[in-house]
């Protein structure tokens, strides 16, 4: 662990449990999982199709509520066998980027209003969104497609609108799931160093699902989950 | 940023082909409703041309138009002499059929006494009857014009004034002619067996019956006292204008209303359902944006705003769409329709609502979305 254990966690995680039915039908996708993301880190999520991944992104994305377990963002209890906030788009608004495996941009919205739409959720007005959608853009190298429709992108251009969105509100905890699942190896690379470069900069909390070995180097630490466990020789 | 009016541009010809469907149909139930207008319109323009206060009639009947009635030629002079009645007309109506060039004609046939009440209110063009015999006064919905010369019976009468709007109840076009003409043509018209009869003398009745009269008082005099003075004699009834109105709206027009009424309250079910469906399947497909936009925080104002004003888009343009169509095609129709501003505005409230309700739907649905199914592949 690099970073001081002084530091409060921007992702804490304590023993939670998730489970899906119950009785004959019941899956328990997460048992007594926990784990802490400090600022400036980024780390990778790994492990068979099935065992969890995807249900603790949610849980620490406020999408999915644990069924027991304590969770913690920014300094802040957000569950502790409910959710404490009744307003968790806002905290989502406010704290957290999602990028995920198909990039899920409106199709209905060109790049830059994309990246905008959060920004005038978030109460910016509709030049300022604009100007910083823009500039966003072209800091993810996409600007020369400001114009475009997601139909009309390609998938590492449409993944880079997406992660562009998801920096928009200058997030503190970015979560991905696969964010370079649908690229090739050299966009991979790219789209890795840039997360990083924004943990770096924002003190940002970087958490991404992955299977894809070639990254495997660009993680500060690497969580295994296995069958909703995390396995404690986490590198 | 207008996400509902974005989406909408995305899609716009889907919307466009979709609002252009909903404004056939709406534009069925405002023609419905003109068309019922323009059925009560109709029924009561004869009733109205001449602009009278009393309707003399045989009694016992409810005539002349809603039944028959056939009272003598001489109750004229005998209702002109009543106490407070300053005008006085006899009258005949009679449906006659007959041809003109190649094509059928139907017609409705008015015979008054020039210079008395019963004529026409307003000739467009040319005259008013000026000879005793064989003019007519026709209204251009006959497709006859100034000059033009129609067999009715055994004469031939020309045409030397024209008239707008003027149909009976049925929707036949009106014609006018001269009472003796028209009493000449009743008799012509009837089954030999009762020409006969008539024209011994022996009959029910000569040649001079009519088949109402119509009165207008002076000033200050209430119809209801000459009707009353009229109903004196057994074999009279009288009506006010008003009643008779009435008699025509009820008689006439109320299976008609009945009908339409009842399919346009189906159509208005069938449309509600139409746009539900709509709404729905729009929200349907956009299930999984409306996923993202939760899974980026937009609060349900957002999401419920999307969904309500595109229905409303919907609704107005489909709308807007039908009711330029039925007022740009409406003259086109074979009978009158008559619309209304407070119809449509009325209907126009009802597509409003109705869009408002069924987007409920869709918001529900809306609602219930997990933010989770934006994540899944
Ligand atoms: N909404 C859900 N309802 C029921 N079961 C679910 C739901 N989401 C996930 N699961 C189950 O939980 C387990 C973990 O799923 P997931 O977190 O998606 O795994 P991963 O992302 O690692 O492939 C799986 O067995 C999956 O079937
Ligand atoms: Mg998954």
């Amino acid at each position: 662990m690099s970073n001081s254990l002084s530091e409060i966690p921007l992702v804490h995680v304590q023993n939670v449990s998730k489970h899906f039915g119950e009785g004959e039908t019941r899956v328990d996708a997460l048992r007594d999982v926990s784990l802490e993301v400090h600022p400036g880190e980024v780390v990778a999520l790994l492990g068979p199709s099935g065992s969890g991944k995807t249900t603790l992104l949610n849980v620490i994305g406020c999408i999915t509520e644990p069924s027991s377990g304590w969770v913690s963002l920014d300094g802040e209890v957000v569950y502790d066998g409910h959710w404490l906030r009744s307003d968790l788009r806002k905290l989502r608004l406010e704290k957290i980027g999602f990028i995920f495996q198909f990039h899920n941009l409106l199709p209905f919205l060109n790049s830059t209003d994309n990246v905008a739409v959060v920004l005038s959720l978030a109460g910016f007005d509709k030049d300022e969104s604009k100007r910083r959608a823009i500039e966003l853009l072209e800091y993810l190298e996409v600007g020369h497609r400001k114009d475009a429709m997601p139909a009309n992108l390609s998938g590492g251009e449409a993944q880079r609108v997406a992660i562009a969105r998801a920096l928009a509100n200058r997030p503190r905890i970015i979560l991905a799931d696969e964010p370079t699942a649908a690229l090739d190896s050299e966009r991979a690379g790219i789209v890795m160093d840039l997360l990083r470069k924004v943990a770096v900069e924002q003190e940002a909390a970087i958490l991404a699902v992955t299977h894809d070995e070639k990254i495997f180097d660009r993680f500060d630490r690497i969580f295994h989950l296995r069958d909703g466990r995390l396995d404690d020789q986490n590198t | 940023m207008n996400l509902a009016y974005r989406d909408i541009r995305h899609n716009l010809g889907r919307f466009l082909l979709t609002c252009f469907g909903l404004s056939l149909l709406l534009g069925v139930v405002l023609s419905m409703i003109g068309i019922y207008r323009g059925l009560v319109e109709d029924a009561l323009t004869l009733v109205r041309t001449p602009v009278v206060d009393v309707w003399v009639v045989e009694s016992g009947t409810r005539g002349p138009f809603a039944e028959s009635s056939r009272i003598p030629g001489d109750t004229r002079e005998a209702i002109a002499r009543l106490q407070g009645v300053s005008a006085a007309g006899s009258v005949t109506y009679q449906s006659v059929e007959t041809r003109h060039g190649n094509e059928k004609l139907r017609l409705y046939v008015v015979g008054y006494e020039p210079g008395r009440p019963g004529g026409p209110d307003q000739i467009t063009t040319g005259r008013p009857i000026g000879r005793s015999h064989y003019e007519m006064v026709a209204d251009k919905r006959t497709g006859l014009s100034l000059g033009s010369r129609i067999e009715l019976g055994r004469d031939t009468f020309t045409v030397v004034g024209m008239t707008d709007d003027q149909v009976s109840s049925g929707g036949d076009p009106v014609i006018y002619i001269t009472l003796k003409d028209s009493q000449q043509l009743q008799f012509e018209l009837a089954p030999p067996a009762a020409r006969r009869e008539i024209a011994r003398g022996s009959g029910p009745g000569d040649t001079d019956t009519i088949n109402a009269v119509i009165a207008r008082v002076s000033p200050n005099v209430s119809p209801e006292s000459v009707a009353e003075a009229a109903r004196r004699w057994k074999h009279l009834a009288a009506m006010s204008q008003g009643e008779q109105e009435l008699i025509l709206t009820q008689s006439v027009v109320e299976r008609a209303r009945k009908q339409i009424g009842l399919f346009t309250g189906l159509l208005l079910i069938v449309s509600a359902v139409i746009i539900a469906l709509i709404l729905y399947t729009m929200t349907m497909d956009k299930l999984r944006e409306i996923a993202t936009l939760k899974l980026i925080g937009a609060p349900d104002r957002t999401i419920v705003g999307l969904i309500l004003q595109q229905a409303l888009a919907m609704g107005t343009i489909g709308f807007g769409f039908g009711a330029i169509l039925i007022t740009s095609i409406k003259d086109y129709f074979p009978r009158r329709v008559v619309l209304q501003p407070e119809d449509g505005l009325a209907l126009a409230a009802a597509v409003i609502l109705v869009c408002v309700l069924s987007s409920a739907l869709g918001v529900r649905l809306a609602l219930k979305v997990d933010p989770a199914t934006a994540i899944g592949g």
